[in-house]
């Protein structure tokens, strides 16, 4: 199938016809003649996005998400790459595990599904995995993260750090002091002390991501901060970059906009690791993400079965789902206050994220000969958040009921059409 | 006001009410005629999913005492220790047509989850909550306290409390200083620094690391039970050190204003966060809190339930 998009609107904010054919943007002179018009009306064209944070629960917990109802609710969000973590059951901490994740996003064929691979044996933190053999698997995975669990040896990370190199790998931390967080609830702050929750304090965050980039600066390797919560993180990393240290760092669409304040009522719907935290941090974190000390958005979509949220906030899982409502979020806390123009976002969420994890077809200049993977939205159309009417298989979005910005209208794939229209 | 979660759910006015309320209802128990036939065919469920005994026995006494019927219903043995959810337990409550639901609970919030779902249409009542609150712990120290020193006042002002010891655990703790300083009191908070909550300096109170700067100066010393389990995770160095900085012992107790009294919640470490001999005193008031917990108890449940239309219209 041959597309026409007529009169889009590049994240340059040129008036632009894109034509697809045989997977690849083409010269509109050169399609098909039965090619499809699509009538783009001024909408926004953005690179296909690229998510390097995403959960999909399979193998192991299928009945919270599958790869399939992942990639599904993926293009709906805009999504031509998700990155599969590593906390599934079994592990993916060996090439079988993430051959498999990656054949099953192949077979479902909606978006690339990059597997990351676990850095540790079932995620214990104590010995490596067999990091040579995923990257040297089908599945060529450059992406090595515990996220659930903090790489919390010194030893082991700085191995790791060292280990990846190899093949230019990057080590995605979930940065969390264990000793500093024990049984810990939600942000440690007063809103903590007056539920009775225990509190997380942002030195936790902070404590680990101030020794993993002074690792990287004496290793000279590559280590990503996955979703920063803390202003003191934001200024740690900025400070390291300034010294060239080969640091990135993403933030989640809810760190964005929520704070520690909807914990008030003991909903755990607004549970999630790391935790929501204060208005303080919500706005280092968009200055962050807008001057770039923060490089990439990533979901952190982490889906969950209805009974583990339909409890106790102690008894409760950590986690959103996020996909289909990330592009959204960014508009309304980066475009809509002015922050950040659709070139950032195309960035923010597109071409940097594909640059950390080396997905080389994603993230690319929206030109004659890349391969068409890109996303259409209605930047001035409204929606609802409807939680009973989103693809992913789970319910746990924090913001049914928020009207948002931003309606995605065409998702291309590869060149097809595998959402919208 | 349909159920009781936090102190924060009543006024000042509501806070005054309930003390009044439970006043007239010791009254009435002091009298021949024990029992009141207000809460006659109404069900009352004593949920308890942590083990405590006084608040259990003090919720049943006020019960019965309203002629309510109560059915308790706690951990050991029964589903709860079976692993089945707070949702499903509620569910079989409203099954069962309970009018109210006395929770205890080890996770904090658990008795605003169970109002605030439409999990069961009964009153919640909070009977203590994780580290959050204890409401009718902190009212009936408010009444054993105003009857104590308030010269006839219906609140508390001008007094000046010091609550000493885990404040950052303490369910008691906090929702005695919301009601105290409701009442217009002044509460002072006794810890050592780890045993405060983080923030502790915007709440409206005054902060001490040190009992003996603060104890010759206060009408009302509430002492706080020390749980094993702070000890075994190094919040302070050992008991003795403890106790020796922050136990009510017989020589500070002799520095106390001529009036003033000693409380704690219970149950007591003897010899830890009290001495025997201040914890059996002329000051303390720890034994009357008991018994003042029975009216204040019955002058919640009436509050909230004794409003409501009686099913089959017997009264």
């Amino acid at each position: 199938m041959s597309y026409l998009l007529k009169n889009g609107i590049l994240p340059n904010g040129a008036k632009t016809d894109l034509a697809i054919q045989d997977q690849l943007l083409v010269s509109p002179d050169a399609l098909d003649k039965n090619h499809r018009i699509i009538e783009l009306d001024g909408k926004q064209i953005l690179p296909g996005l690229v998510d390097l944070h995403t959960h999909l629960r399979e193998p192991g917990f299928e009945e919270a998400e599958t790869v399939a109802t992942g990639s599904l609710s993926a293009v709906r969000g805009g999504y031509t790459a998700i990155s599969a973590m590593a906390n599934t059951s079994p592990v993916a901490d060996t090439a079988g595990v993430v051959e498999q994740v990656f054949r099953l996003g192949q077979l479902t064929g909606l978006c690339d599904v990059f597997p990351i691979g676990a850095v540790t044996q079932g995620l214990n933190g104590e010995a490596l995995s067999e990091i040579g053999a995923m990257a040297d698997s089908s599945a060529r995975v450059r992406v090595f993260s515990d996220d659930g669990k903090c790489v919390f040896d010194p030893l082991i990370m700085r191995r790791a750090l060292e280990y990846v190199k190899k093949f230019d790998g990057v080590i995605a931390q979930h940065a969390q002091e264990p000793g500093l967080t024990i049984g810990a609830q939600m942000n440690e702050g007063e809103i903590s002390a007056q539920l009775g929750l225990k509190g997380w304090p942002a030195v936790a965050e902070e404590a680990i991501i101030a020794r993993d980039v002074l690792l990287a600066e004496h290793t000279k390797s590559r280590l990503h901060i996955c979703h920063l919560t803390t202003a003191g993180g934001v200024e740690i990393i900025r400070g390291a970059k300034s010294r060239g240290v080969q640091v990135t760092a993403e933030v989640t669409p809810h760190h964005l906009l929520l704070t520690d304040d909807y914990a008030k009522n003991y909903d755990p719907i607004f549970k999630v690791n790391p935790p929501l935290r204060l208005e303080s941090d919500v706005l280092a974190l968009r200055a962050g993400l807008a001057d770039g000390t923060i490089d990439i958005v990533a979901t952190d979509h982490a889906p969950h079965s209805l009974e583990s949220k339909d409890c106790e906030w102690a008894e409760a899982s950590f986690g959103m789902v996020g996909l289909e409502t990330a592009l959204s979020i960014v508009i309304k806390t980066m475009v809509e206050t002015g922050v950040m123009d659709y070139l950032a976002v195309a960035d923010r969420l597109s071409i940097a994220p594909a640059r950390i994890g080396r997905y080389e077809t994603h993230g690319q200049s929206l030109e004659v000969g890349k391969v068409a993977n890109l996303t259409i939205v209605d930047t001035a159309a409204k929606w609802i958040v409807d939680r009973d009417l989103m693809s992913t298989r789970s319910k746990n979005t924090p913001f049914h009921g928020f009207e948002l910005p931003g309606v995605v209208t065409h998702t291309f794939f590869n060149g097809k059409l595998v959402f919208g229209g | 006001m349909k159920h009781l979660l936090s102190i924060n759910d009543l006024s000042r006015e509501d806070a005054i009410l309930i003390l009044d309320t439970a006043a007239e209802l010791s009254r009435i128990a002091d009298g021949p005629m024990k029992k009141l036939p207000t809460l006659r065919g109404r069900t009352i469920v004593n949920l308890f999913a942590e083990d405590s005994t006084r608040t259990r026995i003090s919720f049943e006494a006020a019960a019965k005492r309203l002629s309510a019927d109560v059915i308790n219903f706690s951990a050991k043995g029964s589903s709860l220790s079976k692993g089945e959810s707070l949702k499903d337990t509620a569910l079989t409550l409203q099954a069962m047509g309970a009018d109210a639901v006395v929770i205890r609970h080890p996770a904090s919030g658990a008795p605003t989850r169970l109002a605030e779902n439409q999990w069961m249409s009964g009153a919640v009542i909070n009977a203590g909550d994780g580290t959050h609150e204890h409401p009718s712990q902190a009212l009936l120290d408010a009444f054993t306290i105003r009857k104590h020193l308030a010269k006839g006042a219906t609140d508390l002002a001008g007094l000046r409390v010091a609550i000493v010891g885990d404040i950052l655990h303490s369910r008691v703790a906090r929702s005695n200083v919301l009601l105290l300083t409701k009442l217009g009191a002044h509460v002072t908070l006794i810890a050592p620094p780890t045993l405060l909550p983080f923030g502790v300096e915007s709440w409206p109170v005054s902060i001490s690391y040190d009992l003996d700067s603060v104890i010759s100066n206060v009408d009302v010393l509430m002492m706080l039970r020390i749980q094993q389990e702070r000890m075994q995770e190094r919040f302070f160095p050992n008991a003795r050190e403890y106790s020796r900085y922050f136990g009510l012992n017989r020589d500070r107790m002799n520095s106390m204003l001529p009036n003033s009294i000693v409380m704690h919640p219970g149950p007591m470490n003897r010899g830890l966060e009290i001495t025997a001999d201040a914890a059996d005193s002329a000051r303390s008031v720890i034994v009357e809190q008991v018994s003042n917990g029975v009216s204040v108890r019955m002058a919640i449940l009436y509050l909230l339930l004794a409003g409501l239309p009686i099913e089959g219209g017997i009264n």
